[in-house]
């Protein structure tokens, strides 16, 4: 009887099956390591419609977020201002540049101005602002320092995992109610002097340390 | 639904021989079908086919293959790089908050009674109705059609342009078109307009400014929800107009003659929150009020009555001349039905006697003139008036019986009087009796107008389509069943330039562009003495105009000598639709779905007829039957239904419709071919089998608790003797003892518990929980294939029990939502922790982790838990208008994900979030589930456990607590309180029981 198969066959078996297995194995590594989340586009600026500089605003001008960003203590959002607002100075002030002549044609034909969304999160996250801005966390905590940026970034990752940092250990992040709108507040440089304020505020705020950890407080 | 052959005697045989009770869901259940035990062991069963019809082995692993290379890693894609956008106001209105929804006040109308809610609106969008707490219809809940409402709002169906016969026109065109037929016809002779029941006082003025102009004009009134019998029958008794608006509150006996006056009518909820209230019970000691039922088919009523006979229209008729002259009225001559013992005859007249005062009897709608002047007249004599029963004024604009108005018109359509019509709202092609023959009548009138909200039948007839903006959409005035008036406000503009019915009377009265807000502020500033700005701020601000409820009206009810409805074998009712109404909702996919009370039938509607009947003419569940009344045909399928009377048969009208859209078309059977306008009550009836077969979709055998045979005390009643035999521990709410052992260990709730209790005592079972539910939490629909299948979507259903004989059998509802298990069965089983517990007691459902594995819903033992098994939902991709009535504060589920009641977490977020921003607790009652809200008896009570002050926490502490399946140690946050009956202590057998 002849041969069929060549005597390189029980070679090409062993190599095939040994090979497929690394390769599943490889795969199975690389694989999530291209679809993961990786910084999710922090430190990249995002181009807006009209080219508005917090940085501007905020330190030369002197505006304090909530002058803009009005519902940010009562609602979920801290909700971008309506053209009304803009044209409050802009109508008399800086009129000819490109950036207000857009904020003058949005008032004068009632068309909204469609900003770009840098802090973007799922459908399925139920974030509220309000209850973290009465309980002492910082516009700069999560937004950095806005008051320095020319066009906003994302400043951290916004990802679960980011969020469950602090949640889990609200003492290492909080701030005084009063300073929550201060951009210049640092947390205290000796850790365990910011751990006993946070623990201090946490008992101050009757914040429940338990609930912030729970699928319900963000998912419904 | 019929593949075995239901043994009615051998049923009756084996109830008959019961000891105790025993509470069953539906006939299949007593006869152990194979259907019944193939959805008790599977909660979905498995088909024959796995695919739909015509798919072919190649042609499934074809598919197959293409899914798995398309699947591949598109799930594992970087975050997209196209930013969502943020467009914010230009000038942003002064109330809105982004993030925080508004309530504004406004009505929706029945027959054109009003009926008060508070609708929800997201920045400008309406995605909720609630009821109007300072509103007299509403006291603050809704029915489930008005929760159904804000889906008809976006219902891409809805008629969306003018048209001119087949040709697009515009609103100039349309009112030019109406002028000019005006001028041709001088002082309008020969014009004619055709309204629904008119009660705004607004509209009232403008269709008289109309006729004071053109006095040869006349004005019409057809509204299919227009209470006529419940008019001719004060005409009758008093020889004038006035309205009875019962005091149910005072009323310690209750005789309703075909009454559901707790689901129907337009002092609904009011009558139905007045009667649970002097129901409630809660110790031992409270005291209960007493319903005797005597009617037709089973209606959400008699869930509560205490002595409930099923007689047939003509036999209600027949008592009610027969009670009337034991307590002394003139009343035709009539024999007492058999039905009706002498027994329960005799204790029902003593307990009326010895209530004068505190009694009230009631007729219903479906019963003729003479039985709601019988009505009237016991009230005088039992001196009720006053006291139970007050006559007041009638609310609308010209009472009148629309029948008759309906036959004069189509007596002028059809000898060429009448050579102009336009019609307001109503949609007379399809809901006018077929023995008036509108459309041909139609035909013959050469200039046709329709103001209407969808293209329907009526609209295909007309020459001229004008679209009508939706009850939201519309600045106008209504009168509650008592007169009070509601400035109706709308919540967003017109979708599709439509007009309302004051816009359109306007261009008749000369001013074709007047806006409905100047309309309706012109009127009240006339009608207004003092600041009108004060009187408007506050009156459309609080939905009810202070001080209008109407006049009381002095009237006495005289001898009663109108004849008696003749009896016949099989007689006919045909009755308005509990969820489409007149068949105006067939296009709402909810109500479709919506299951009916008692036979749970979904996306049809079915000829009821009698367990004793069904015998008789051999007829099962399925059977395609031949309806024959007066000279006309229709073919429906038989639905079997325990506690419909014998000799008479039951069918819902609103269905059948052609030109409702696209939901509603060609679903189920059209009632109103049937519809004979010389009728005012049932019709004599034959009914003979075609032989034929229909599949209806009913869920009553979904979702089954019934288990391995073991009894299981699912439903707990007993009577109000019982409970005080046992105060503190009554016999029927604890029939077996436990014994406790349990594998999980406790957690102290220091926080928040909630918890939640439903009344079953006041529970009728008219499923405004349901629809709410779907409405708040964004529940999709799936169709008449799928709830075929057990998939239907529901949070929280309610499920209906019977007890007792078929023929004459007590009802029970029980409304199942999500149990809330503290030692939940669902959590340990999810492999991927997608369903957790919170420290609150929340049973947790995280849409984002589900895999769709359905362990979960496996191992819970009272099958809450709803399943994603196809795309019911909309895609963001391919959404339409409807999804516009989503709520945001909700996650929209896709297909594979597991979903079902959460005690509506984002209501109790939203309290939360605010109270920690004020640095304070949640009140009681501050957080109010959707289901708890729209509920008219407030049978479902919610709130925070650890809150010993809590309404619910007081609730639970009344003996009649009990959960569900406690032999399972589940110990769910959802409890019930054994509902309590009051019957007669002169009938301590079961006789008549309801």
């Amino acid at each position: 009887m002849p041969q069929y198969f060549p005597p390189n066959s029980n070679a090409f078996v062993t190599w095939a099956v040994w090979g497929g297995g690394v390769f599943a194995v490889l795969m199975m590594i690389a694989l999530p390591f291209y679809a993961r989340t990786t910084n999710n586009n922090v430190g990249v600026p995002v181009a807006q419609p009209i080219d508005y500089p917090h940085n501007l605003h905020v330190v030369q001008v002197g505006l304090d977020c909530r002058y803009c960003h009005t519902t940010v203590e009562t609602s979920s959002t801290a909700s971008v201002p309506p053209t009304e607002t803009c044209m409050g100075c802009h109508s008399q002030l800086r009129v000819g540049t490109p950036q207000t002549q857009a904020v003058v044609d949005s008032w004068n034909n009632g068309t909204p101005i469609s900003w770009n969304r840098v802090h973007e999160l799922p459908d399925f996250v139920y974030f509220n602002h309000s209850v973290h801005v009465n309980n002492g966390v910082g516009c700069s905590s999560c937004h950095g320092r806005v008051d320095e940026m020319a066009q906003i970034w994302k400043n951290e990752p916004m990802t679960m995992g980011w969020c469950l940092e602090c949640h889990r250990n609200p003492e290492t992040a909080l701030r005084p109610v009063s300073e929550v709108f201060n951009m210049d507040y640092q947390p205290l440089a000796e850790p365990k002097a910011q751990l006993a304020l946070g623990a201090t505020l946490v008992e101050t705020y009757h914040i429940d340390t338990d609930k912030l950890i729970q699928c319900s407080t963000c998912h419904r | 639904m019929s593949d075995s052959q239901l043994d009615l005697t051998q049923i009756r045989a084996r109830l008959a021989n019961q000891e105790g009770p025993d509470y069953w869901r539906s006939l299949d259940q007593l006869a152990d079908t194979e259907e019944f035990q193939v959805f008790l062991q599977r909660e979905f069963p498995r088909q024959a086919a796995p695919m739909e019809a015509g798919l072919e082995r190649r042609d499934f692993l074809k598919l197959l293959g293409a899914s798995m290379a398309l699947a591949g890693l598109s799930a594992c894609a970087r975050p997209p790089l196209a930013h969502e956008k943020i467009v914010p106001y230009v000038k942003q209105p002064d109330q809105i908050t982004p993030g925080k929804p508004l309530f504004f006040a406004t009505a929706v109308t029945y027959g054109g009674y009003a009926e008060g809610v508070l609708a929800e609106s997201h920045q400008g969008r309406p995605t909720k109705l609630e009821g109007n707490p300072d509103h007299p219809a509403s006291l603050g809940a809704t029915a489930a059609v008005t929760q159904a409402q804000v889906l008809s709002l976006y219902d891409p169906d809805r008629s969306q342009a003018y048209a001119n016969g087949g040709t697009a026109s515009t609103w100039e065109d349309a009112s030019a078109a109406l002028a000019g037929a005006l001028a041709a016809l001088p002082n309008g002779e020969g014009f004619a307009l055709l309204t629904e029941n008119v009660t705004s006082p607004t509209l009232a003025s403008q269709i008289e400014e109309f006729l004071g102009k053109y006095p040869a004009a006349r004005w019409y009134q057809y509204d299919p929800l227009h209470p006529d019998n419940a008019v001719a029958g004060a005409r009758l008794a008093f020889g004038t107009d006035a309205t009875a608006v019962h005091d149910l509150s005072k009323a310690a006996v209750v005789v309703a003659l075909d009454a559901d006056f707790m689901n129907s009518g337009p002092a609904r909820l009011a009558d139905a929150r007045a009667f649970a209230d002097a129901r409630r019970i809660r110790r031992s000691t409270d005291t209960m009020n007493r319903l005797y039922q005597f009617e037709t088919s089973p209606s959400n009523s008699a869930s509560l009555a205490d002595h409930r006979v099923a007689l047939k229209p003509s036999d209600v008729a027949a008592l009610a001349a027969a009670l009337a002259a034991a307590l002394g009225v003139q009343a035709p001559n009539a024999t007492r039905p058999a039905a009706v013992s002498n027994e329960l005859f005799d204790a029902l007249v003593a307990d009326l006697k010895a209530n004068q005062g505190t009694s009230v009897v009631i007729a219903g709608e479906d019963q003729p003139p003479v039985v709601h002047a019988l009505a009237h007249a016991m009230n005088q004599a039992l001196g009720n008036v006053g006291k139970t029963v007050n006559y007041l004024q009638p609310a609308a604009a010209r009472p009148a019986v629309h029948r008759d108005e309906l036959t004069a018109l189509v007596a002028g359509m059809n000898d060429g009087t009448v050579k102009a019509l336009v019609v307001f709202d109503a949609n007379p092609v399809y809901t006018a009796p077929a023995s008036l023959d509108f459309a041909s009548a139609l035909a013959k009138v050469p200039f046709t107008a329709r103001l209407g909200l969808y293209p329907d039948e009526t609209a295909a007839a007309v020459d001229w389509t004008i679209p009508q903006a939706h009850f939201l959409e519309t600045w106008s005035d209504a009168r509650a069943f008592d007169g009070t008036v509601t400035i109706q406000q709308p919540l967003i503009l017109p979708f599709y330039n439509g007009k309302s019915a004051h816009e359109v009377m306007a261009a008749l009265n000369g001013n074709a562009t007047a806006a409905g807000y100047d309309i309706v502020r012109n009127y009240w500033k006339a009608n207004v003495t003092g600041s009108f700005d004060d009187f408007w701020r506050e009156s459309v601000y609080r939905g009810t105009v202070a001080g209008s409820r109407a006049a009381a009206a002095n009237v006495t009810a005289g001898a009663v000598t109108a004849a008696l409805p003749t009896a016949a074998p099989i007689e006919l009712k045909l009755v308005l639709d509990a969820s489409l109404l007149d068949g105006r909702f067939a296009n709402n996919g909810w109500l479709q779905e919506l299951p009916k009370a008692f036979s749970n039938l979904t996306w049809d509607n079915a000829a009821l007829v009698g367990p004793a009947t069904a015998e008789e003419l051999k007829l099962e569940t399925g059977d395609m039957v031949k309806l024959s009344s007066n000279g006309r045909d229709l073919e429906a399928p038989v639905w079997v239904q325990p506690g419909h009377a014998p000799g008479a048969v039951t069918l819902a009208l609103g269905y059948g419709r052609t030109h409702a859209g696209k939901v509603g078309s060609g679903v189920g059977v059209n009632g109103y071919l049937l519809l004979d306008h010389t009728v005012s009550g049932a019709a004599a009836a034959t009914v003979t089998k075609t032989g034929a077969q229909y599949e209806l979709a009913s869920t009553q055998m979904h979702h089954s608790l019934e288990g391995t045979g073991e009894r299981r005390y699912i439903v707990r009643s007993g009577t109000l003797a019982e409970f005080k035999e046992a105060p503190e521990h009554p016999h029927f709410v604890h029939p077996v003892a436990h014994h406790e052992a349990d594998l999980y260990p406790n957690y102290e709730y220091k926080g928040y518990k909630w918890g939640m209790v439903i009344d079953q005592t006041v529970c009728t079972g008219c499923n405004a929980c349901v629809v709410a539910c779907q409405s708040e939490n964004n529940i999709p629909i799936v169709g008449k294939a799928q709830v075929s299948k057990g998939r239907e979507m529901h949070w929280i259903r309610v499920d209906n029990y019977y007890s007792g004989s078929i023929d004459a059998p007590e009802f029970f509802h029980q409304p199942m939502p999500c149990q809330q298990c503290e030692k939940a069965p669902c959590e340990p089983v999810c492999p991927v922790g997608a369903t957790v517990h919170d420290s609150e007691g929340l049973n947790v459902m995280v849409y984002n982790r589900c895999v769709g594995t359905r362990y979960c819903s496996n191992n819970c033992p009272y099958k809450v838990r709803r399943f994603n098994w196809l795309q019911y939902a909309e895609l963001a991709t391919d959404a339409t208008e409807m999804s516009l009535a989503n709520n945001p504060d909700v996650s929209v589920r896709s297909r594979g994900v597991m979903e079902k009641c959460t005690y509506c977490t984002q209501r109790i977020a939203t309290a939360r979030i605010d109270a920690s921003n004020e640095d304070r607790k949640i009140r009681d009652g501050e957080v109010v589930t959707a289901c708890q809200a729209a509920c008219p008896t407030q049978a479902i009570v919610f709130g925070d456990l650890n809150d010993t002050g809590s309404r619910v926490a007081g609730v639970k502490a009344s003996p009649l607590n009990y959960w569900m399946l406690e032999e399972l140690q589940t110990f769910p946050r959802t409890t019930y309180l054994a509902k309590v009956k009051n019957p007669n202590p002169a009938l301590l057998n079961s006789e008549g029981r309801g």
